[in-house]
């Protein structure tokens, strides 16, 4: 994965075209969620060695936030999807 | 055995027989007052100074590859102590004292080599965010200059001061900071902690964190369980997968960062230099090679090898600041793996659970901090509270909104 | 040792002679050499000094796995170090120096450390130098620092280019001897798009150096005709003098490709050297064997070198190592030496066989001692004789070159790059690559296959399955017999005991027997440790040759299987890379893109100097005759926007269109003031939170049309906020309707400042700017003069009445002089960021210096616009933490020094009057500072502790990077006009 990303809308691009911006397991509390989690939100992170969701921006592509999935050990890339097509999915 | 000049010179004539091993390999006790997970520097500082300063006699380090394993072997060996925040820079001055005596203070040339650093500025801006962190080091009694174009000149010729795509305007410089011979660091404390009785146990790998209540009572390794006391975590690079054992999640991402060495040259780059305009670093080893690094990949990774295109930007980065290098090669790239934490300083607290202590999050800045983490993290094992210059390195800083962001970059992990 | 050119023979082009120097003597060789061949041709037989104990060191290889003979070539900033001889291709005019020596390579002083090396065992400086402290760095370290390192950097500028590129491929070949040509002839007769990469000038590998038979012809033959047909396909790409260097996830391979370094004057218009990232669907390594060196006592004296290298120079450049040759092999590469030999009529001085029993395949009339190991060599500079030990009795066999082999490792360097290791194999007594799945394949003596027949078959096997793999229909054709070849099999042999001179494990850094032997004893016996304590491996050949034998020897301390032991790990780059050509294009100048604004001819033609700013290039000042300094220019351009009016560029703001029916809504969630009420036609300063509750960005948005809103962010941020935004709307709210897109680059933008402004923009516009019809806040489309659609907004970080009007970049520089000119009879001046910065000074707008990524909105005094109402904003929910709002925190606040006379600079500490200089006594910074040409006094912006409550408090500025203090007095941050009045005027 490290090296090429499959994008949903570009194709096979190179790592150098994408911004990453970390953990994309997070989810935004609601309005009214208490400020831990929140904080939770905002600082914590899981971690995990191994199958991870990164959030990726494909700066000098198409502009759009994708979720990789990936294995942060051997680097094997499993799916990227577009991040607001994940979103709908989830809900 | 002691080294010194005397011992070489004994030795030398009975054949280099007589040499007495830097540490026993032990057999791992059933109880321990403290073990220390990970025998990287922190780990073995911690161990050394615990046995040491705070005369804890039952400590043993469970190391799950060699000693030295990790970062402390695999980083661009800088030492330094050019802190702008209040909360960072006396713990990372006291760092530089403790460098300053380490050597003697162990018994083992770690080569300490107080070479300087110049971190380079090219606008206006930068100039006055230096000046600022001049000034916090100068109020904190550390030494610190601005060096303007011409003084820079003086310095270091070779940077490109005609063709700069962002022009060396000059550097904040700390005549102190400089370089030292990372291996030696973690065989200094290994030695200096077995010879104080500290159980060096390598290849012994914590599987698991047995806990009662709110306390911890001892590891699962691969070579059996190890009851203990207390429990120390220097993990760094894989801290949220200690923590995990122990259901501790951490305000941390795991990164890998490369760094290079060159071809062996003689003496050309006799300080360290970190460029303002781009990402870079690079001094010169006493081998003679180059080394140098930049950013990180800024992907989460725990694999210790890193990306073609990093590597292409590093480089670029150096040549644009130092077009000499052109003809020069690199041989070797390798990678380590990072605890980058949201505010890019480190952690050294208690945790939730009573007796178990945690240093981590060291992002790319862990090895200058060897010494002093060692000592303050010791400090909190042995008597339970924070050593008065690491007060600030708390993990509930976060919660609290006391963030320690020299870069004011914000939460996210990648981007300090 | 004498070693000479034989008159016929080779594959070099003696019609070809070519003049070079070493150490400035001239020398001739022949196109189709290396430095090394043309060196050893001219009876060069001492090259180097080593890197520890300075000993003299010849040839040892043919190959880049050479550890001895680097030498520097090139002149001034073409100066290159520690090249590798064997590798070097001889060109006219070459010019190499030997390296680590003074004063000369036959006579250098550094050798005496090889009369202290008792002292100087492994790790025996982590030991000493360690009293006085002081003296390390003063005394030590310098000698240390001198005596090491190899050669010397030109460190001046390159005056040659170089490029990269990338390469897409079906199958990467990676290496063209036998294995490799087969493979890529496979693979292409099948019709796969094939990439062949080999890091030599011609390509053949070892087949080049041998003299089986293959299908009936000489080995070169048959390279020529395979390469020829090879290029008959148009999908196939053959690339010679490019190294694979690292492999990379998703079977991406890092190369390098000398385009130039073989000719003496490059041509200016291709680059020297091109990296390539390769991305191939396969690959097959076929990388070929190194050979071992054996370990014996002297096995570093000029003159000793390996078989294999010996008969390439004697079969391949016609070069004889020797008159008299001795051999000493555990295995079959030293018979094929010695029959070469032979069959040039080439005395054999005897072949010493580490085996009880050895096949029958020595030349005829060799003497051959079994059992037999060599422990001493003798001659210094210049091997004259070695000492073989066979059943205790000594024997000096006299000889002017020594071929040595001790069998073959494979090389899997690129196969373990990715994580994995090697893995130990019995049957081969080497380190075989891993298993990596079908991504990449290693294929003949890479494989651990001995033999050219078998080369050949394995390379054709492993084509045929990635065709197949890859669901192709494999055409097959036969494959040529080969007649001749020896049988390379060798029995291990790490070392020979009874050394009665060092045995060197590590040729470059020096590392021996007794070094692994110390690390052991000393606790170090870790195959990592003894790497890392003896400098084992850690050298530019990356311990090519030593590294197994450093296993198998560690393995026999240890009493193991030199499985137990391992390899260290092997990184990137398989041979080293010049910083030239990695970085490519990239340097000086172009190391980054430029960006000018559509008003640089503009401010060009006005004078303007220039500022770099991130990418952009602003104008700064526009100095005018008789203004001595900068800061002349700007005081009158602060005056002249006060008194009459200015014009400044200022393009390079962040220029963000936002539609869509939420975009109000959107709006309204990512900055922390409302947003949600803003009437068409009305512009408003909003401030944008990271989530955390610190301060991200600053700017006016001004809503066009009832779904256009028109963003602009600062420079500095232009690209963050548009990505923040995009994260913002396709992560958090999918579901609100909202588009965006920059414009950052289609408008000039240009600030129109001063009480005349009106006046001078109203002789441009056709619309009515009256205050009553254009009043503060106003943002909408007007028309030039003319018919050109403009944006007009009032809007002002001068705190004049000012207006920013923006045009379609094309527009900008025609519309920029037009104002200039209806402004002259008002006394218009062009104004740079510098007077920009004076003027947000003393009306006390914030920057980035500010804005510093620590700041909350009430830092700053900005604390009104965080909207206690809505509901959920960026930043919301974590403003209201514990640190965030301590009453203690650093608040912006205004500085006037007591005495005009003292400078206030930004970086400047507070401190209480009387107070000592500490960090506990820190009461914040000045975060800008200027001279205010209005005030006549110099004027800063400070955060301070408590600052809001301290108006009127006398503090000291400290400035100790200067040794520099003075009083000044904390008061409000607004200098002029706090009432607003010209801004309403």
């Amino acid at each position: 994965m490290a090296s090429l990303i499959s994008c949903p809308h570009c194709g096979v691009r190179p790592k150098e075209e994408f911004t990453i911006r970390g953990d994309a397991t997070p989810v935004r509390p609601g309005p009214d969620a208490p400020e831990e989690a929140w904080f939770a939100y905002v600082y914590l992170r899981e971690n995990p060695k191994g199958r991870i969701r990164e959030s990726w921006h494909h700066t000098s592509g198409c502009r759009r936030f994708l979720i990789v999935e990936r294995d942060n050990v051997t680097h094997e890339v499993y799916s990227v999807v577009d991040a607001a097509q994940a979103k709908e999915a989830a809900e | 055995m002691r080294y010194s000049a005397l011992s070489i010179l004994r030795n030398a004539f009975s054949g280099n027989r007589d040499w007495k091993p830097a540490w026993r390999e032990p057999e791992p006790k059933s109880h321990y007052d403290v073990i220390v997970v990970g025998g990287g520097g922190h780990g073995l500082s911690t161990a050394y100074y615990l046995a040491k300063e705070f005369g804890v006699r039952s400590i043993a380090v469970l190391e799950k590859s060699y000693l030295g394993s990790g970062n402390i072997g695999r980083n661009t060996t800088i030492i330094r102590s050019n802190y702008l925040l209040q909360g960072n820079n006396p713990f990372y001055e006291l760092s530089m004292q403790l460098w300053e005596g380490l050597e003697q203070d162990f018994n083992f040339n770690a080569m300490v080599s107080q070479r300087g650093i110049l971190n380079l500025f090219h606008s206006d801006g930068q100039r006055d965010a230096y000046r600022r962190r001049g000034n916090a080091m100068r109020l904190h009694g550390v030494d610190a200059e601005i060096l303007d174009r011409t003084d820079l000149y003086k310095v270091a010729p070779y940077l490109n001061f005609d063709h700069a795509r962002f022009p060396v305007l000059g550097a904040l410089r700390q005549k102190r900071a400089g370089t030292a011979r990372h291996d030696a660091v973690a065989w200094g404390y290994a030695r200096g902690a077995d010879s104080r009785g500290v159980d060096l146990i390598q290849h012994c790998e914590v599987t698991g964190i047995r806990r009662e209540g709110g306390r911890v009572t001892g590891v699962e390794t691969s070579r059996g369980f190890i009851g203990c006391n207390k429990l120390a975590l220097a993990t760094a690079g894989h801290s949220s997968v200690t923590a995990e054992m122990a259901g501790l999640t951490l305000p941390i991402e795991t990164h890998v960062l490369q760094a290079f060495v060159s071809e062996g040259l003689k003496p050309v780059i006799d300080t360290v230099i970190t460029y303002g305009g781009g990402h870079f670093y690079i001094s010169q080893s006493d081998k003679g090679g180059l080394v140098f690094g930049a950013d990180i990949d800024m992907y989460s990774s725990y694999s210790q090898r890193g990306n073609l295109a990093t590597v292409e930007k590093t480089i670029e980065e150096g040549v644009s600041l130092i077009p000499g290098l052109s003809r020069v090669r690199v041989l070797r790239s390798w990678g380590g793996v990072m605890d980058m934490t949201m505010d890019g300083s480190p952690i050294i607290d208690k945790t939730p659970l009573d007796n178990l202590y945690l240093n981590a999050g060291w992002c790319y800045g862990g090895f200058k901090a060897t010494p002093a983490s060692g000592l303050c993290f010791a400090h909190l094992i042995a008597k339970d509270e924070a050593h008065p210059v690491a007060r600030a390195l708390r993990l509930d800083r976060f919660q609290r909104g006391l963030v320690l962001d020299e870069g004011g970059k914000g939460p996210q992990p990648n981007l300090h | 040792m004498s070693a000479y050119r034989l008159t016929t023979g080779g594959l070099v082009d003696r019609s070809a002679g070519l003049a070079f120097t070493f150490d400035g003597r001239p020398m001739r060789g022949f196109a189709g050499d290396t430095l090394a061949s043309a060196l050893l041709a001219n009876n060069e037989v001492l090259v180097g000094r080593s890197f520890k104990y300075h000993r003299p060191r010849g040839i040892l290889t043919a190959g880049s796995a050479e550890p001895n003979a680097l030498v520097t070539i090139g002149t001034g900033g073409r100066r290159e170090p520690n090249t590798r001889a064997t590798v070097a291709e001889l060109f006219n005019g070459l010019d190499a120096i030997s390296q680590n020596r003074w004063p000369s390579l036959k006579h250098d002083i550094g050798a005496v450390n090889g009369l202290l090396s008792p002292f100087l065992g492994a790790g025996f400086y982590y030991k000493t130098f360690m009293w006085p402290a002081a003296f390390w760095e003063k005394v030590y370290e310098p000698i240390i620092r001198r005596a090491a390192g190899l050669g010397k950097a030109s460190m001046q500028p390159d005056p040659d280019r170089y490029e990269k590129a990338w390469a897409h491929c079906d199958l990467l070949v990676i290496g063209a001897g036998a294995a490799g040509l087969m493979a890529a002839l496979t693979a292409a007769r099948s019709g796969l798009r094939v990439i062949l990469a080999d890091e030599g000038f011609r390509m053949g590998g070892a087949l080049l150096s041998e003299t089986a038979k293959i299908g009936g012809q000489a080995p070169a033959d048959f390279v020529a005709s395979v390469l020829e047909e090879l290029k008959s396909f148009p999908d196939v790409t053959l690339m010679p003098r490019t190294t694979v260097f690292g492999w990379y996830d998703d079977n991406v391979f890092g190369a390098v490709e000398k385009v130039q370094k073989h000719v003496a004057e490059p041509s200016p218009d291709r680059p020297v050297e091109r990296v390539w990232r390769i991305i191939a669907k396969r690959a097959i390594m076929a990388t070929g064997a190194e050979e071992r060196p054996l370990v014996f006592g002297g096995n570093d004296t000029p003159g000793v070198m390996m078989a294999s290298a010996m008969r390439t120079y004697l079969n391949r450049y016609a070069v004889a190592a020797g008159r008299k040759v001795a051999v000493f092999t555990n295995g079959g590469s030293g018979y094929a030496t010695a029959q070469a030999f032979a069959s040039n009529g080439i005395e054999i001085a005897a072949i010493i066989d580490s085996r009880a029993v050895v096949p029958d395949v020595a030349p005829k009339g060799a003497r051959i001692i079994h059992n037999g190991g060599i422990v001493a060599t003798k001659g210094g500079n210049r091997l004259s004789g070695v000492v073989v030990e066979r059943s205790g009795f000594e024997e000096v066999i006299e000889c002017d070159a020594l071929a040595m082999s001790g069998g073959w490792s494979p090389v899997v360097h690129l196969a373990c790059q990715r994580g994995r290791k090697p893995v130990w194999s019995d049957e081969h007594q080497a380190f075989l690559a891993p298993e990596n799945g079908d991504l990449l394949t290693p294929a003949g003596a890479a494989a651990g296959l001995s033999g050219l027949g078998d080369a050949l078959k394995d390379g054709q096997e492993k084509a045929l399955a990635i065709l197949r793999g890859l669901g192709k229909r494999p055409k097959l054709r036969d494959l040529p017999e080969v007649e001749g070849e020896y049988d390379p099999a060798f029995a291990p042999l790490w070392y020979v005991p009874g050394a009665q001179q060092k045995a060197f494990v590590d040729f470059q850094n020096d590392v021996h027997v007794a070094d692994l032997g110390l690390a052991k004893r000393e606790a170090y016996g870790f195959v990592e440790h003894a790497k890392r304590y003896t400098t084992g491996g850690m050298a530019t050949d990356q311990g090519k040759l030593g590294n197994v034998n450093m296993a198998g020897i560690l393995a026999g301390m240890k009493g193991v299987s030199p499985a137990e032991i391992g390899t260290t790990t092997f990184r990137p780059f398989y041979t080293p890379v010049s910083f030239g050509a990695m970085a490519g294009t990239s340097r000086d100048k172009e190391s980054r893109p430029t960006r000018y604004s559509p008003l640089h001819n503009w401010a060009k033609k006005n004078g303007a100097t220039f500022v770099e700013a991130g990418l952009w290039y602003r104008s700064a000042w526009f100095p005018r005759a008789g203004e001595a300094t900068w800061r002349d220019s700007v005081d009158r351009e602060v005056l002249n926007v006060r008194a009459n009016a200015g014009l400044c560029d200022v393009s390079t703001l962040g220029k963000i269109e936002i539609f869509g029916a939420d975009a109000a809504e959107f709006l309204n969630r990512v900055y922390s003031n409302a947003f949600l009420k803003l009437p068409v036609g009305r512009a408003r300063y909003g401030l944008m939170l990271r989530e955390d509750g610190i301060v991200f960005d600053d700017g006016t948005t001004s809503r066009l049309a009832e779904n256009h809103y028109f963003m602009t962010t600062t420079t500095g941020h232009a690209a963050e906020v548009m990505t923040h935004l995009e994260h913002c709307a396709q992560t958090l709210w999918p579901n609100l309707d909202v588009r965006f897109v920059s414009s950052s680059d289609q408008w000039a933008q240009m600030a129109l400042a001063g009480p005349k402004s009106r006046t001078i923009l109203q002789e441009l516009v056709e619309d009515d700017l009256s205050n009553e019809a254009f009043p503060f806040l106003s943002a909408r489309e007007v028309m030039l003069k003319g018919g050109l659609k403009a944006r007009l907004f009032r809007i002002s970080f001068s705190g004049e009445l000012a207006y920013e009007l923006a045009v379609p970049a094309g527009y900008g520089e025609a519309v920029a002089d037009a104002l200039m000119e209806a402004g002259a009879p008002h006394g218009i001046c062009a104004y740079g960021v510098e007077a920009l910065a004076v003027l947000r000074i003393e009306k006390g707008h914030v920057t980035h210096n500010e804005l510093d990524g620590r700041t909350t909105p009430d830092d700053v005094g900005l604390g009104k616009m965080v909207s206690g109402t809505k509901p959920d904003f960026i930043g919301k929910h974590l403003a209201g933490r514990f640190g965030l709002t301590a009453a203690d925190r650093l608040q912006l606040v205004g500085l006037k020094p007591v005495d005009v006379a003292n400078t206030i600079r930004a970086g400047s500490h507070i401190l209480k009057e009387g107070a000592k200089p500490s960090l506990t006594n820190d009461q914040g910074h000045v975060s800008s500072a200027c001279y205010s040409p209005g005030l006549q006094s110099p004027i800063a912006l400070a955060l301070i502790k408590s600052g809001r409550e301290r108006h009127g408090e006398k503090v000291i500025v400290w400035d100790g990077l200067r040794n520099e203090e003075f009083p000044a007095v904390i008061c409000s941050p607004v200098f002029i006009d706090p009432e607003n009045g010209r801004l309403h005027q």
